[in-house]
């Protein structure tokens, strides 16, 4: 997909640049393209490391597993296919804060763990449980409090106040988690997608 | 009018400084060496940085290059006014379409804007808020349900990508309340 976008635009550039006359452009284009490329990536590195190394901290002090025992309890209520005591529950957590506070490369690793967790509940092994789509729209609906790459590309770029975006962009990612979970919710119960769980009893309780 | 944004860009800059600052205080208190812990987790910023390069100069170059050819223009003249008065031109549309594929493609995008537009643009900040409020839910998903051989996915994308248009839309929606 991203193979055939990329080799369009510079195919397409090219064949427009001779129907245009803007051939020229072009050529300094690639060039300016690739420069402006290694500049951004240059600022970029240092607001990243500032970032990385201050949630490094957040990890070594405990404050990430602080969290993920506060939110433990409430997420119940999001997962109610999930037996008390479940590792399903607590590995869900650790990932969700993981991604709450950015730590990506710490994330992914978590979140398979959590699959496969809440793929020990799976009674129909190849199909997705409602957990397990409930844990995906939470996931990729980004509950990240501070978008720590984008703020380094503004802070890059050379933006005056790159940090003005946390507030805006934390409404927003609020804005699409919450409509994710009701999706997720009402979607759980169409006869459409019920049907497809064939493994055990369709028990109300999950509804 | 003015009150909103500005306390908007208030608020951002101090959830931004709590995180800073509150962090290393709260390890300090729990007994963590702070500057060791620090400069152990800021190693990984480099490594961040060259893993997106080849991303940024392959999305730098080719969208450049589409611009210059002119092509961009004459996209941006079939969106509608009422659109572009959003922000929505045809960078900022790219994104959003990128954003469930391909974060460091759609990062790439982000840069491309701020490079062309200027980090102080309205396109870059709402290119911004997008990136920040949204996931790459195909990828996440393709990963995740791979781990686990899962093959009917039943729901989870259609979930994922209606939490994606929400986020954009609310992108939208903030950026001209609060930058607009």
């Amino acid at each position: 997909m991203l193979n055939i976008i990329w080799l369009g635009l510079l195919v397409a550039s090219v064949a427009i640049a001779l129907a245009t006359g803007h051939l020229r452009d072009v050529v300094v284009s690639v060039t300016a393209g690739a420069e402006a490329a290694f500049k951004l990536a240059l600022g970029f590195t240092g607001i990243m490391a500032l970032w990385l190394g201050i949630m490094r901290i957040a990890q070594d002090s405990g404050l990430v597993d602080r969290f993920t025992s506060l939110i433990r309890p409430a997420m119940g209520i999001l997962f109610r296919g999930i037996p008390r005591g479940h590792p399903a529950m607590g590995s869900m957590a650790m990932n969700i804060v993981a991604n709450v506070f950015g730590l990506n490369n710490a994330a992914t690793p978590l979140g398979l763990k959590a699959m496969k967790d809440l793929d020990t509940l799976n009674r129909n092994k190849g199909t997705a449980t409602d957990d397990m789509c409930m844990f995906l729209t939470i996931n990729t609906s980004s509950i990240q409090i501070i978008p720590a790459g984008a703020i380094a590309l503004l802070a890059s770029g050379g933006a005056s106040d790159p940090t003005a975006i946390v507030f805006p962009a934390l409404a927003a990612t609020a804005a699409s988690t919450v409509v994710g979970i009701v999706a997720a919710r009402l979607l759980s119960k169409m006869k459409r997608f019920r049907k497809e769980i064939h493994g055990g009893p369709t028990d109300e309780g999950t509804t | 009018m003015k009150g909103l944004p500005d306390f908007s860009a208030t608020l951002s800059n101090l959830i931004f400084l709590a995180f800073l600052v509150g962090i290393p205080c709260y390890g300090f208190v729990k007994g963590v060496k702070v500057y060791e812990s620090f400069v152990e987790g800021a190693k990984e910023g480099f490594e961040t940085a060259v893993r997106i390069i080849p991303y940024l100069v392959a999305i730098l170059v080719a969208i450049g290059m589409f611009r210059a050819s002119g092509a961009l223009a004459m996209l941006s003249d079939r969106i509608p006014e009422c659109m572009k008065s959003l922000g929505l031109t045809p960078e900022v549309l790219s994104l959003a379409l990128m954003r469930p594929l391909s974060g460091a493609a759609s990062l790439g995008i982000l840069g491309e804007i701020v490079a062309s537009h200027g980090a102080d643009s309205y396109q870059a900040r709402l290119g911004a808020v997008m990136s920040g409020s949204t996931e790459t839910t195909l990828y996440v998903a393709a990963v995740y349900f791979g781990a686990v051989s899962v093959s009917r996915v039943r729901y989870a994308l259609h979930a994922g990508l209606i939490a994606d248009a929400a986020g954009l839309i609310a992108a939208v929606i903030v950026c001209r309340l609060f930058f607009g």
